[in-house]
């Protein structure tokens, strides 16, 4: 396959960047996505031009470092799935190619394609936990889980934490990964003590870094998890519940 | 190892470790590096105990450590299926697994905390799979006849680890934790004989600074992306343990890794990683190839008298479920013998039909749908429709670091916990035990033992920074910087690794020789010379460089590689993943050698050959080694 | 927002609802417009349940356009770098991305609606208290049909994300929100735009 692939360079965070084309020759359509980027690097350190820094690591769909904006869709074209499981036989020969990092103010450029994206951790951090302090576990079967609950929070909590969310919502909304970290916990009878309190405060760090929601859809069809919009609708349900508890 | 019976002697070890009193704790600090499952529970839990935490991650968030993609599940000796498993079945389970290569009490213990973990994972919020009366969910795993692996889906690692990972958040935002993430810890730093603290590289500015502690924590997984095609993450790497086996830690079981017998077959040269498809798989699957050799028929069009379901007919009792080692030799010799299937003749089948047309598509869909998934989005073939085609890959370590039942290594005040030590999983680790060894270390084991330690070190300060130790570990880091960027040769570091694991899988892979392994040495010392002299790295070392930090941990490749096969080349037997072609029965099975290699091999550095050797005797008191039968 | 929109939402229906009068001639709504103002009577002095439901509109109004400024510099504000290549979005439509617009082109709407036909001042031929003289006078007027269609079209697609997307923002969790969104638009549409076709087209007169 031969490609065009127009690439965002941007040599640090304060740098002007813009996007510079590259022919790509010898691809095939078994390749990953990191797997194309892989190859244009290596041609370019053939020729002593700086290889194009990106972020990828497991190549299986679950770490969540990897996400590029690809012609436009945050993870490229394919429904549910991350930029490594994107395969080439998406595209076909001859193909020009966007390749953008994923731009939001929670998500400075660190360099080319890598971007920061540790506000993440940060609502993580403001309650997105259980307290349950090592060894003070009852039995795990003392409390029964209904199954529907155990699969929905798991349905929750199969976010890989890549951000395509929010760079793909045109508000820059951080209300899926916020949700569904929230949904997870919250659906739990392991969750409940903590439900409100865990709820303000993620939302209130979510609200700092992040725009804010108006239903647009774009992040559930971004997400390479497919994580439902049904929990942003819980999210807003716990949250006014948590304000008037307050 | 401590006194008593096995069955006590964690308890008798608990008793008689020195503690140290709650308002003391504070004034210990402890590094910990890497932030997986074993790293994560670790920190977590120690900051709860009260001591002063730092983590350091090469990752830009703790939650993206490779203990993420861990699919199958976690044993646990919790017997909630009646079934006849007790701590000791998981025990003697692990030690057979593990062809009789690793120390009793430790892997006793192991399956004594197995059964804490699942309830400290369930208080977690994990959300592993549950029946209809809301109660949890198992399956089984190979190499064992019970239900005992729990599970959350095909994402287990991912949910143990979001698991840890928040609990070490909450200490995050507590303040007992300090977090430093896109940092790369490239030494430890030792002291008067003990551990004294580590040099980091800032990853963004390139900055190379010290950090002191009254201890440290290695929890920084395997190193199977020595063999560059390997089920790891691409930045999973062997420098902490390296550079730390260099300091004087003594190195075990170097060649004892693990092929994987369930991953996606390679495509072409230019591909990167492999996928590993979760062992549980083979509770449904059936494996098989075609009879005849060479056959080119699609396998819809093979009918059943001319299918080969090799491990059913070689192994009756345990069938699909052997454990990994065995499988992925069957595979191999099925592929070797012209008999492997799909287009580059080199996988064999996973197929579901039988179980579909049983169980229904619904149910292979809840049980395995996101690998299903997966598997389509890489090979563009649907697994409901076509079975898979599988092949085996290098996927864990069970060498590592050398630890005592404490788990520090000989460096003391150094410890090393999860993949990154050696102590628990023998010459094979059986499927599921991986997550369940991470979490004991990391949530169960550690916080007591390391107190043993810290105790005696009370009112003492860890050398400052500016140390002379500290002094000369940064600049020896700063060297070791330069000299790659100074090279300026003509090919990339990818070209090397490759090369390097090329080598590696061919002659250190799943069969090993006498003559192949020493042509190995004497091609990675060729190989390496070469890299010093022509690796191409780009760029400075002042930002953000990637080539630059794969360098690093490819020059740390070559010098591990290099001691897996001697190591390989050392161990006249067979056993677990270790398979010597010189020693089989007469039916292709491992050979193991009792009477001289029942003991640990344990490698101390030396800086040049030969590299000295330290063997721990293994006792076995409560079980008896036998030849691992699965028949 | 969600709030403020539903009362909104309930107005624009049952004025929508109250028009439909017109179809019955002259004496009908004429009649319905002298009950809007005489409601409440004589528990009530003239006019007061009018006020009241005006005044809560108007606060509808003032908090609704306060909550989409306030929206919209928050997500400028997220995201200051804008992408530097075309986006292809899959999920968002061109309503939901559209609402600041077709928020603004209603609201200039409802300015011109109540000089039109409240006040008078920009009708030529208005008479307080004859309400059907004074749609059939205001519709005989091209350019006025038209705005009026525009702007309905305009409010059709704004209520046909705004009327789904409320469930989620209070937090309910209903299925066919899309349906009923799409539906609501529909009615709503159809309802107004009928008006002004009826009196161009001479049904009405």
């Amino acid at each position: 396959m031969k490609l065009t692939l127009k690439v965002w360079r941007q040599t640090s965070p304060e740098a002007r960047g813009d996007f510079v084309i590259y022919t790509v020759d010898g691809a095939n359509e078994e390749m990953s996505f990191p797997e194309l980027l892989d190859l244009l690097n290596e041609r370019l350190t053939a020729e002593s031009s700086d290889p194009i820094a990106f972020e990828s690591d497991c190549r299986e769909g679950i770490c969540g470092a990897c996400g590029l904006m690809i012609n436009g869709q945050a993870h490229g074209p394919q429904r549910g799935t991350t930029t490594c499981q994107l395969h080439l036989r998406t595209f076909n020969d001859g193909d020009e190619i966007v390749v953008e990092p994923f731009r939001s103010a929670g998500f400075p450029i660190v360099k080319d394609l890598v971007v920061d994206r540790s506000p993440l951790d940060r609502i993580i951090q403001s309650g997105g936990y259980i307290t349950a302090p090592t060894g003070s576990a009852p039995d795990a079967n003392l409390i029964p889980v209904p199954k529907d609950d155990a699969d929905r929070a798991m349905d929750a909590a199969a976010c890989i934490g890549c951000g395509a969310c929010i760079a793909a919502c045109p508000n820059g909304a951080g209300q899926l990964f916020t949700a569904a970290k929230l949904a997870h916990l919250n659906l739990l009878p392991q969750g409940q003590p903590e439900r409100p309190k865990r709820t303000l405060a993620m939302v209130e760090t979510m609200e700092a870094y992040f725009g804010s929601c108006t239903n647009h859809g774009e992040c559930t069809a971004a997400c390479p998890k497919e994580i439902s919009l049904d929990f942003i609708a819980m999210l807003n349900h716990d949250y006014r519940r948590a304000r008037r508890s307050r | 190892m401590p006194p008593g019976s096995i069955q006590e002697a964690w308890d008798n070890h608990r008793f008689s470790v020195r503690l140290v009193n709650p308002s003391n704790k504070r004034h210990f600090s402890i590094i910990v590096v890497g932030s997986g499952l074993a790293g994560a529970s670790a920190a977590a839990t120690l900051a709860e105990l009260g001591y002063e935490v730092k983590v350091f991650t090469f990752h830009d968030s703790p939650r993206r450590a490779h203990s993420i993609a861990a699919q199958g599940g976690i044993n646990a000796t919790k017997d909630y299926h009646n079934d006849g498993d007790s701590v000791f079945r998981l025990f003697y389970d692990t030690i057979k697994g593990g062809d009789f290569r690793s120390r009793e009490a430790n892997v006793y213990r192991l399956a004594q905390v197995s059964s804490e973990v699942i309830d400290q994972a369930t208080a977690q919020g994990v959300p592993f799979a549950r029946e209809y009366g809301g109660l949890l969910d198992n399956r089984s795993f190979g190499g064992v006849q019970v239900s005992r692996t729990f599970y959350a889906r095909g994402q287990t690692g991912q949910q143990l680890l979001l698991g840890a990972y928040q609990a070490m958040s909450r200490q995050i935002a507590a303040g007992n934790v300090e977090l430093h993430t896109r940092t790369e810890m490239l030494d430890v730093v030792v002291d008067d004989g003990c551990a004294a603290g580590v040099v980091v590289r800032d990853l963004l500015t390139g900055e190379v600074s010290s950090h002191s502690a009254h201890a440290v924590v290695l929890a920084t997984g395997g190193y199977s992306n020595a063999f560059f095609l390997s089920t790891n993450a691409k930045a999973s790497n062997a420098t902490a343990i390296w550079r730390a086996h260099r300091r004087g830690a003594v190195f075990a079981n170097p060649c004892f890794t693990q092929i994987h017998p369930t991953c996606i077959p390679q495509t072409d040269e230019t591909q990167s990683k492999l996928t590993l498809m979760s062992e549980s798989l083979r509770n449904d699957g059936r494996i098989w190839v075609p009879l005849q050799e060479g056959d080119e028929r699609l396998p819809d069009q093979i009918p059943e008298a001319e299918r080969d379901y090799y491990l059913e007919r070689r192994y009756p009792a345990f069938g699909n479920l052997v454990p990994r080692d065995v499988a992925s030799r069957a595979a191999k010799a099925m592929i070797d013998d012209d008999l492997g299937v799909g287009p580059h003749r080199n996988g064999v089948y996973l197929d579901f039909a039988e179980a579909i047309e049983r169980l229904g598509i619904d149910t292979i869909r809840g049980r395995y749908g996101n690998l299903f998934q997966m598997y389509e989005r890489i090979t563009a073939e649907d697994p409901y429709r076509v079975p898979m085609r599988i092949s085996p890959a290098p996927h864990y370590t069970m060498g590592g670091l050398w630890v005592d039942y404490n788990l520090m290594t000989t460096i003391p005040g150094l410890y090393a916990i999860g993949e990154a030590n050696f102590s628990d999983h023998g010459a094979n680790r059986l499927g599921a035990s991986a997550l369940m060894q991470g979490l004991a270390d990391g949530y169960f084991v550690l916080p007591v033992t390391i107190g043993d330690y810290l105790a005696a070190h009370l009112g003492e300060q860890p050398p400052p920074t500016d140390h002379p130790a500290f002094e000369a570990a940064e600049q020896e880091v700063d060297e070791r910087v330069r000299a790659l960027l100074a090279v300026d040769g003509r090919q990339s570091v990818d070209h090397f690794h490759r090369e390097l694991g090329r080598t590696l899988w061919q002659q250190c892979g799943m069969a090993r020789n006498g003559p192949g392994l020493e042509q190995a040495i004497h091609e990675i010392a060729a190989l390496r010379e070469e890299y010093h002299a022509d690796v191409r790295v780009l760029g400075d070392g002042e930002s953000l460089n990637q080539s630059l930090e794969k360098a690093g941990r490819v020059s740390d490749f070559f010098e591990l590689a290099d001691l897996m096969c001697h190591d390989a080349l050392y161990r006249e037997e067979s056993c677990g993943g270790h398979f010597r072609e010189e020693h089989q029965t007469p039916d292709h099975e491992a050979l193991r050698d009792d009477d001289n290699f029942a003991h640990v091999a344990a490698w101390e550095y030396s800086g040049a050959e030969p590299h000295i050797l330290h063997k721990e005797e293994l006792i076995f008191q409560n079980v008896h080694p036998t030849q691992r039968s699965y028949a | 927002m969600a709030v403020s929109g539903i009362v909104l939402l309930l107005f624009v229906f049952v004025h929508m609802l109250g028009n439909l009068k017109l179809y019955l001639g002259a004496g009908p709504l004429d009649a319905y417009s002298r009950w809007l103002r005489t409601a409440g009577e004589p528990a009530l002095p003239r006019e007061t349940l009018l006020w009241a439901v005006r005044i809560v509109l108007l606060a509808a109004v003032v908090v609704h356009v306060q909550a989409a400024y306030s929206l919209t510099r928050v997500n400028r504000r997220a995201r200051p770098e804008a992408y530097r290549s075309p986006r292809d979005y899959v999920a968002a439509s061109f309503a939901s991305r559209t609402m600041r617009w077709t928020g603004i082109i209603v609201a200039l709407f409802v300015v011109f609606h109540l000089l039109d036909l409240t006040w008078g001042t920009a009708n030529p031929d208005f008479r307080a208290g004859d309400p059907y003289h004074n749609v059939v006078e205001s519709f005989q007027r091209w350019p006025v049909a038209i705005a009026y269609i525009v702007a309905n079209l305009a409010l059709a697609t704004h209520l046909y994300h705004g009327a789904g997307s409320l469930f989620q923002s209070i937090g309910l969790l209903f299925r066919r929100r899309r349906a009923f969104a799409t539906a609501f638009a529909a009615v709503i549409a159809a309802g107004n735009i009928s008006f002004p076709l009826a009196v161009l087209t001479g049904v009405v007169s």
